[in-house]
């Protein structure tokens, strides 16, 4: 597979050096650590951190932003990034407040913030952390503990930063951001690998005709792997089990994400939300707010995936709190 | 061959381990492809070069058991995902808090690897048979504890034999942890990439220690 690229030991250097610098009207580096920093940050209010492995952008780097993210630690390409990372990463950010961090369960993921936690708080810097589980295709519901984190990472992120932003401190923020983790759901399916800067092969094979439903973004295997579909057909299948899973039903209102992996056009999931949107009408879900956008890739891969996040009264409000990034922008409402 | 470890072997023989990792990166990208993300070779061949750096760096290390931390530091420092923190803690947390020692008994190495065997699983939550470098570590420690009378020596070789097999037996596993688990039993056949290293720094260990 073609990369544009020069030496893969150099790639994470280099993208972050590229990306700050594009950005560096908002953003500045970390000068020892892989940490993206917003420059002009609102004081005296509890600091969001979050992170991940590289190699899924924009998230997280992109997500960094005003009524968003205050920094992110960034790792190598799909690897957690390490305690001093996190560590350096939420104390260049921290007023004073707390921290927050907000990352996608994964074991590495889980391990390495740990541990940042906890230099932190031999600092007496008080710490919280909510870890996203939305991908419903990757555990049953009662290990949803197991369950991984995909593209629901947006709807987490939009409301945890809104929070933040309105002053909450950090055990009314962390509340707030556990109540969307905990109403958000994702499912997807995949079409194509994508390949790892450095590796010879793509992170798994795919037949030329053939789709996996519930397969995870770093190529974890999913739920069932069949010949390719039409896209309405393969819609309704993927409507199905997320309203297995979510609590999502009549009278409810939700706001959808259907994120491109990376390849998938924004043609394709126009058509997905199309079929998806008479689905949820005829069920009677009102769609409060929709996005078609590539937020959570990993690299070339094909396919898409997508989220619910379930309104009340308290997520709306933070929902329509005015954000800026340079990936993702709300005015407020 | 070496009956004690002292500052300078200990700097010494993490420095052939660091080689001898980054020299089969192919093999852990390899075995990490089959059920894994493919990065278990990458990850580790970073952590172990960064070690070794610093290692190489510094001097005059008054006690054995600061090369290990200064070593395990490294990697845990810098790797990321989860065998930054396992494979940092191998090294660092049976080395941490212990009192200075300017050359190590094969009992003590045998202590120092319990220690961290038992920080390693209680931050991993990982148990002998989820598939996982425990696989491998556990019966090394029990194969040290139970030949570390018999020298230093003998007791690595006891140790990497020990490794070897719990390579063997991660394939009969079903994986608990990481990406692997996602595949349930397809994963069976494969061996866990983290065994693998644990495997290969146990033979770094005994052939430093014969040739020595």
């Amino acid at each position: 597979m073609k990369k544009i690229m020069n030496d893969a030991d150099n790639v994470i250097e280099e993208m972050m050096e590229g990306f700050v610098s594009a950005h560096e009207r908002y953003y500045e580096k970390h000068p020892d650590v892989n940490g993206v920093i917003l420059k002009d940050r609102r004081k005296d209010k509890v600091a969001l951190v979050i992170g991940g492995g590289s190699g899924h952008e924009p998230l997280f780097s992109g997500f960094v932003g005003k009524g968003l993210a205050d920094a992110a630690a960034c790792g190598n390409i799909f690897a957690s990034p390490d305690p001093n990372t996190i560590y350096e990463t939420a104390c260049a950010v921290d007023e004073g407040k707390g921290v927050l961090f907000l990352y996608g369960n994964y074991a590495g993921d889980n391990m390495n913030f740990d541990m940042g936690e906890e230099f932190l708080n031999d600092d007496d810097i008080p710490t919280a952390h909510v870890r996203i589980w939305d991908d419903v295709a990757s555990a049953p519901k009662e290990r949803i503990e197991d369950r991984r984190g995909i593209a629901g990472d947006l709807f987490v992120l939009k409301v945890a930063g809104a929070a933040c932003d309105a002053g909450l401190s950090l055990e009314e923020a962390t509340v707030v951001t556990e109540k969307a983790r905990d109403n958000t759901t994702s499912i997807g399916i995949a079409t194509q690998p994508g390949q790892l800067p450095g590796l010879d092969k793509p992170i798994f094979e795919l037949g030329e005709d053939e789709m996996e439903y519930g397969m995870g973004i770093h190529g974890e295997p999913g739920i069932e792997r069949t010949k390719m579909r039409p896209a309405d057909e393969l819609t309704e299948i993927l409507y199905k089990n997320l309203m297995e899973e979510s609590d999502v039903s009549a009278g409810d209102e939700i706001c959808v994400l259907v994120n491109s992996l990376g390849s998938t056009t924004l043609l394709e999931l126009s058509i997905v939300y199309r079929r998806l949107k008479g689905l949820l009408d005829a069920d009677g879900i009102k769609v409060y707010d929709a996005d078609l956008n590539r937020y959570c890739t990993s690299q070339e891969m094909g396919g898409f995936s997508i989220s619910f996040l379930k309104l009340d009264d308290e997520l709306k409000k933070y929902y329509d709190a005015p954000c800026y990034c340079p990936y993702y922008a709300k005015e407020g409402k | 061959m070496l009956e004690v470890i002292t500052t300078e072997n200990a700097r010494d023989m993490l420095g052939y381990i660091a080689d001898k990792v980054i020299q089969q990166k192919p093999l852990l990208t390899e075995v990490d492809s089959a059920i894994g993300d493919g990065d278990h070779g990458i990850g580790m061949a970073g952590g172990m070069q960064k070690a070794k750096d610093k290692l190489m760096k510094q001097e005059g290390f008054d006690s054995v058991y600061k090369v290990f931390e200064t070593a395990g530091k490294a990697m845990l420092m810098s790797m990321g995902g989860a065998s930054g923190v396992i494979f940092g803690s191998l090294y660092l947390a049976g080395a941490k808090g212990m009192e200075i020692k300017s050359e190590l008994t094969a009992s003590d190495l045998a202590q120092m690897e319990r220690k961290s065997l038992e920080a390693i699983k209680e931050r991993g939550k990982a148990q002998p048979g989820d598939k996982t470098m425990v696989d491998a570590l556990e019966p090394a420690v029990i194969a040290m504890e139970n030949t570390c009378g018999e020298g230093l020596l003998e007791m690595l070789k006891a140790a990497e034999k020990a490794a070897e097999q719990g390579v063997e037996d991660s394939k009969q596993y079903v994986a608990k942890f990481g990406r692997a688990k996602s595949l349930m039993e397809r994963a069976i056949g494969y061996q866990d990439a983290g065994a693998t290293s644990v495997w290969l720094i146990f033979q770094g260990m005994r052939e430093y220690v014969e040739t020595h």
